[in-house]
């Protein structure tokens, strides 16, 4: 079978059986998205696949030949960190670290779905823009657990890049 | 997870045509992966129709929405159109699961999940839905979210859906592919089958039968709305959830359209409900006369005795918001 990972190229001949997780991790060594409950109930797996956050446990790896799946390895690296890695650091949104990759893997998809103006749960009037308060922020990650319960910093972390890109495309407009 | 065939179908009728004895077919996969991994579900063979040309929402001429059987909940609920004239499915999708599931999980695939019920995901435990004559744990068990209406002695399990609520409301059809190539269209008040002394036999749908689009007349005129109560503010399955279509016309209730979750082993309607509202003024007295005809049959089982007034007190909340009455 062969899986597009970050841009690069793999070939990999799993179980028939093996989660997009498990190749992940146990067949490619990319062990930076993790395995929490492996039922679709913590989020730690999360990752992006065709732009789009989505659990790797629940999902066989064999169906996602033709797509192009991003993982917390492709964000950013330690030279370089993605905006919300950075955001996660500086406003100290983790303790343990274990759910810190799929936190960050599902914000850039929540981002995104914000931007097209997805509505959510707690969205008072549909189909009018989104405004990223924190109850939004925390409805829309509420995919994600955090035993440590770092979440009003990973609150903080994201909505200070929420912010800045909203900024950034205002200065672009102007 | 026991082994399987796989097979990717590049069609429908190559889908159903598959789809032999013990197949399931598979899109999103969220339900039923987690099912087999558990191996309550043991396929042996899994047709993959992900790729499918299943994905778009179209207008008919007739002014029906006809919705592709794929089509990811999170898409279903931001479409303009679905906001603009099905905000009741909306609000339904948006109150289920999280948004890394409803990225993955389809129309289709959202419309035959399988109950959460506590018994169902124990193999260590009887469970007639499970294993057929095993018996039922939750009668006499722990039974917090089981069912208060359309139960029977051999099950009392909920569907545990949102966005079939909704559907239910608005009257969906489902359209279908059989294994002999016939497309079929099934109202959405005949899909479902209440537990009786077959729980594991959910729906009439027929083995190797594939849904390929579900259909959403006009919407009713009033005012939609969908409220569910659960045990945390996100992420959590119904204790009891209304689906309300209501309209107002002249100082009297003109139409009524509510469907229930989390009370019964489907998406639950009961015309005797809506008749109690119709022609009547908003108001406590016809909102507790609906109320006491939604539940005139409902049955605690101990643990889950709080759904009754809760569903009483929900329902009336819902119909005060629709109607605009304060009363």
């Amino acid at each position: 079978m062969q899986f597009t990972i970050n841009g690069q190229h793999y070939e990999a001949e799993p179980d028939i059986r093996c989660s997009l997780l498990d190749l992940l991790r146990e067949h490619l060594g990319l062990t930076g998205s993790k395995k929490g409950c492996d039922h679709g109930q913590c989020g730690a797996c999360t990752v992006l696949v065709n732009g789009r956050r989505i659990n790797a446990c629940l999902t066989l790896a064999v169906m996602h030949q033709d797509d192009e799946v991003v993982t917390i390895e492709g964000l950013g690296s330690p030279e370089a960190l993605h905006p919300l890695q950075a955001a996660f650091v500086r406003h100290d949104g983790f303790q343990c670290g274990y759910c810190t990759p799929g936190q960050i893997c599902s914000a850039v998809g929540m981002l995104d779905e914000a931007a097209k103006g997805w509505p959510s749960h707690v969205t008072e009037r549909l189909g009018e823009g989104i405004a990223l308060t924190d109850a939004e922020i925390s409805e829309r990650m509420s995919g994600n657990l955090c035993r440590c319960s770092a979440y009003p910093n990973i609150v903080d972390a994201i909505r200070e890049v929420a912010e800045g890109e909203a900024q950034g495309k205002q200065a672009a407009a102007a | 997870m026991r082994s399987f065939d796989y097979a990717r179908a590049d069609s429908p009728e190559a889908a159903v045509h598959d789809a032999g004895d013990g197949a399931k077919f598979i899109a999103g996969g969220t339900n039923l992966l987690d099912l087999m991994k558990l191996q309550i579900e043991t396929p042996a063979k899994l047709v993959d129709i992900s790729r499918l040309d299943l994905g778009a929402i179209e207008e008919m001429e007739d002014g029906s929405l006809r919705i592709g059987a794929l089509v990811p909940n999170s898409d279903l609920a931001a479409d303009a159109r679905v906001i603009a004239r099905y905000p009741v499915l909306s609000r339904a999708l948006l109150a289920g699961a999280s948004g890394q599931l409803r990225n993955k999980a389809t129309t289709a695939g959202n419309l035959l999940q399988r109950t959460r019920c506590y018994y169902f995901y124990d193999p260590a435990v009887p469970c007639n839905k499970r294993a057929p004559g095993s018996g039922c744990s939750a009668i006499g068990g722990f039974n917090r979210i089981h069912a208060v209406l359309g139960v029977s002695e051999q099950c009392i399990a909920t569907h545990p859906g949102d966005m079939p609520v909704a559907m239910r409301a608005l009257d969906a059809t489902i359209i279908t592919l059989k294994r002999d190539g016939d497309a079929r269209r099934i109202g959405i008040d005949e899909l479902y089958r209440l537990p009786g002394d077959t729980p594991e036999i959910e729906t009439i749908l027929e083995p190797g039968e594939l849904i390929t689009h579900v259909e959403l007349p006009p919407a009713p005129k009033g005012v939609q709305a969908y409220r569910k109560v659960r045990d945390r503010a996100s992420y959590a399955f119904a204790l009891v959830s209304v689906a309300a279509i209501v309209a107002v016309e002249g100082g009297t209730i003109s139409s009524a359209h509510l469907a229930f979750g989390g009370l019964a082993p489907l998406p639950w309607r009961d015309p005797a409900v809506e008749a109690a509202l119709v022609g009547r003024p908003p108001s406590t007295a016809a909102f507790e006369a609906a109320a006491a005809a939604l539940l005139a049959e409902a049955k605690g089982q101990g643990a889950n005795d709080f759904k009754i007034p809760l569903a009483r007190r929900t329902l009336i909340a819902v119909l005060r918001d629709v109607t605009g009455d304060a009363a």
